[in-house]
């Protein structure tokens, strides 16, 4: 078994097609007469802008929109005046075309390459194209031809780049493996938008995998197996077939409220961790966003962002996700989250530190550029502001002091914002839980956090190999803490929320709507089929199974039970 | 030659669709048309020399564009960034 990077969902089992780069070498010379090798230069070029937009125009229809852009993107990148003026300089000092636009693209791929911004970086893919497209015109070669292909087959190439998708037969491609490319390459994205499952980034793909070797491609893991055995290509078959049964009676989920199965209305939101993956939430049909975090803004950045970077990152999503609710996360630095310009010290304890609200409190004018740029953005949308980590009531009432201090600066500035806007706190800690009577009464929300509640209710890492038995939602403690702050939150009659994983845990979903949670944000491709879990359940019957759940009295009983019980 | 500072207001900062959509504005001019950011000069008229430079939303840039239709095209480019270049 091959690991690799989990680029897009699904298993395809299939026979493998290696698509081996046609033979590019040429011999350096120096051409006798520069202008006419100027023109046999302008001339490959013509006919790789005009074989581009055919390729850009079959796109449109076989591909999408967005795809067929990044293919004729290609030709104002060939056609580009500085990229031509270095070739043709080349040339006039004495190179010839092959060399020219070798040389060319290798300095843009460097330039590239060099890039900081990862979207730069993947613009080395074209630029591969543009050489490989270039080259093939000028040797009187031809770019691997995956457009008739026998069915079920595997893809398996270096690199999959646009011009090879504009003519892949998607009827009869399984999977695809490539060397290179991580989760936003072209690649990964053109494979999501065809429903190919994918794997990118195993190491000698095309070595290792041969013309006629059947594989399983495992898109969801990111797992390769070559040459399977019937055992296995048996069990392969039975789960793409379950898998592809299974997301298509989701479908009939799309656009339908969230409502149990006596009619009762949940909220079923997203996660998401930077403003581009409010798209991803649209696409999945989440009907807000639960939990956005807005580490990745600081994260992203050398120093601190100012207020309008983060007036626009939260701006964007309220705009994107229109009257929907949008709850941001203040800044949950450190823990696990390193920022380098922070200059946080290094603690024995990290866990335990100084992070988070904790953090943010002790630097109030710092926090305060945070908590405007919320306020301004919350003019746009229907934004929350959700206090992350808090142990304590005082907490609370600093930071909501802190954000009514900015709400005056804002009113004398004459800026506007919402005056109602919502504060709520993230339950993540025991100390929460158990205050969360009083919590309720001074806050807007809650939203439990059951990733880190489970980790310092149970005194255990899960990325700790030797206790990570000991972390389980289905732990009596875990289930009685849960169960209090859904409960004080629900008699105080404020929402409740969880952001955590097992929101979307159909194990678990029944206890949720038994204890009467009002809102489950997960992320965005579990949506689909935690309300169709939700769906499955009554009040009544999620009450009994809660009854029976609450009674037991270790882990692996409450597990047991509800893997009996689960629809 | 005339030039004004702005600063890059869209999301992705002059990334491809955006650089191309400004220097292909900026190719139906006459003038040499120059992005300074960041202390460097960059030809106005090439996407892949503004992607490359890869400048992020936020940033004040300078143009300048010098010939003989060089307001007009300085006109252009200011609206354009200021519009958030078609995004």
């Amino acid at each position: 078994m091959y690991q690799g990077v989990n680029a897009s969902d699904g298993i395809g089992i299939g026979t493998a097609r290696v698509a081996v780069d046609p033979d590019l070498t040429f011999v350096p010379k120096t051409p006798k007469d520069p202008e006419a090798e100027k023109q046999r230069f302008k001339e490959a070029l013509d006919r790789f802008s005009e074989k581009t937009y055919a390729q850009a125009e079959r796109m449109k229809t076989s591909v999408g929109e967005k795809e067929a852009e990044i293919m004729s993107g290609h030709v104002t990148m060939a056609t580009d005046p500085f990229m031509l003026d270095e070739i043709n300089n080349r040339i006039t000092d004495g190179r010839c075309a092959e060399q020219a636009v070798n040389e060319v693209c290798d300095m843009f791929y460097d330039m590239f390459d060099a890039s900081e911004e990862q979207l730069i970086r993947e613009r080395c893919a074209d630029i591969q194209d543009i050489r490989t497209g270039e080259l093939c015109e000028l040797l009187g070669k031809e770019v691997i031809d995956l457009s008739s292909l026998p069915p079920n087959s595997i893809v398996v190439v270096h690199d999959l780049t646009p011009s090879m998708t504009a003519t892949i037969d998607k009827e009869n491609v399984a999977g695809v493996i490539t060397e290179v490319g991580g989760r936003t390459s072209h690649s990964a994205i053109i494979a999501r938008a065809l429903e190919i499952p994918a794997v990118l980034s195993m190491p000698d793909a095309c070595t290792i995998i041969k013309n006629g070797d059947v594989c399983i491609v495992d898109g969801t893991k990111g797992e390769v197996e070559v040459g399977p055995s019937q055992d296995e290509l048996e069990a392969a078959k039975a789960e793409a077939h379950k898998a592809a049964a299974a997301k298509a009676a989701l479908e009939a989920f799309r656009g339908k409220e969230t409502v149990t199965a006596d009619g009762d209305k949940k909220l079923l939101v997203a996660n998401i961790g930077n403003p581009d993956d409010a798209n991803g939430a649209i696409e999945h049909d989440a009907e807000g966003i639960g939990l956005f975090r807005s580490e990745f803004l600081f994260m992203d950045a050398k120093e601190l962002p100012s207020e309008d970077d983060q007036f626009g990152a939260y701006q964007k999503v309220a705009l994107r996700m229109k009257n929907q609710p949008v709850i941001i996360r203040t800044l949950d630095v450190g823990g696990d989250k390193e920022i380098p310009y922070m200059n946080l010290q290094k603690e024995d304890n990290p866990f335990m530190g100084y992070r988070a609200i904790r953090y943010c409190l002790d630097n109030p004018d710092q926090y305060k550029v945070q908590i405007r740029a919320l306020l301004r953005a919350s003019a746009f949308g229907d934004i929350k502001i959700m206090l992350p980590l808090v142990t304590s009531l005082d907490e609370v009432r600093r930071a909501k002091g802190l954000i009514e201090a900015c709400k005056s600066e804002l009113d004398k500035e004459g800026i506007d914002y919402n005056k109602d806007i919502e504060v709520g706190t993230m339950i993540e800690t025991p100390a929460a839980s158990l205050i969360a009577d009083n919590l309720a009464a001074e806050c807007d929300f809650f939203s439990i956090g059951t990733n880190d509640l489970i980790g310092y209710t149970m005194c255990a890492d899960r990325g700790n190999d030797r206790v990570r038995y000991l972390y389980s939602v289905y732990n009596p403690a875990v289930l009685r803490s849960i169960k209090r702050v859904i409960e004080c939150g629900n008699e105080k009659g404020i929402m409740v929320g969880m952001c955590g994983e097992a929101a979307a845990d159909p194990l678990f979903i029944p206890l949720l709507i038994s204890f009467g949670l009002g809102e489950f944000s997960v992320s965005a491709p579990a949506i689909l089929r935690t309300r169709s879990i939700i769906s499955k359940w009554t009040k009544a019957e999620a009450d009994e199974l809660a009854e029976k759940a609450l009674s037991l009295k270790t882990t692996a009983e409450v597990k047991a039970l509800l893997e009996s019980a689960a629809k | 030659m005339v030039s004004q500072k702005v600063t890059l207001t869209n999301g992705q900062g002059l990334h491809m669709r955006p650089a191309g959509t400004f220097a292909s504005a900026m190719g139906k001019f006459a003038s040499d048309v120059t992005v300074v950011a960041n202390g460097k000069d960059v030809n106005g008229k090439s996407p892949m020399a503004l992607m490359a430079a890869g400048i992020p939303c936020g940033t004040e840039i300078e143009v300048k564009c010098d010939g003989s239709d060089e307001k007009d095209a300085l006109k252009t480019a200011i609206d354009l960034i200021e519009s958030g270049l078609g995004e």
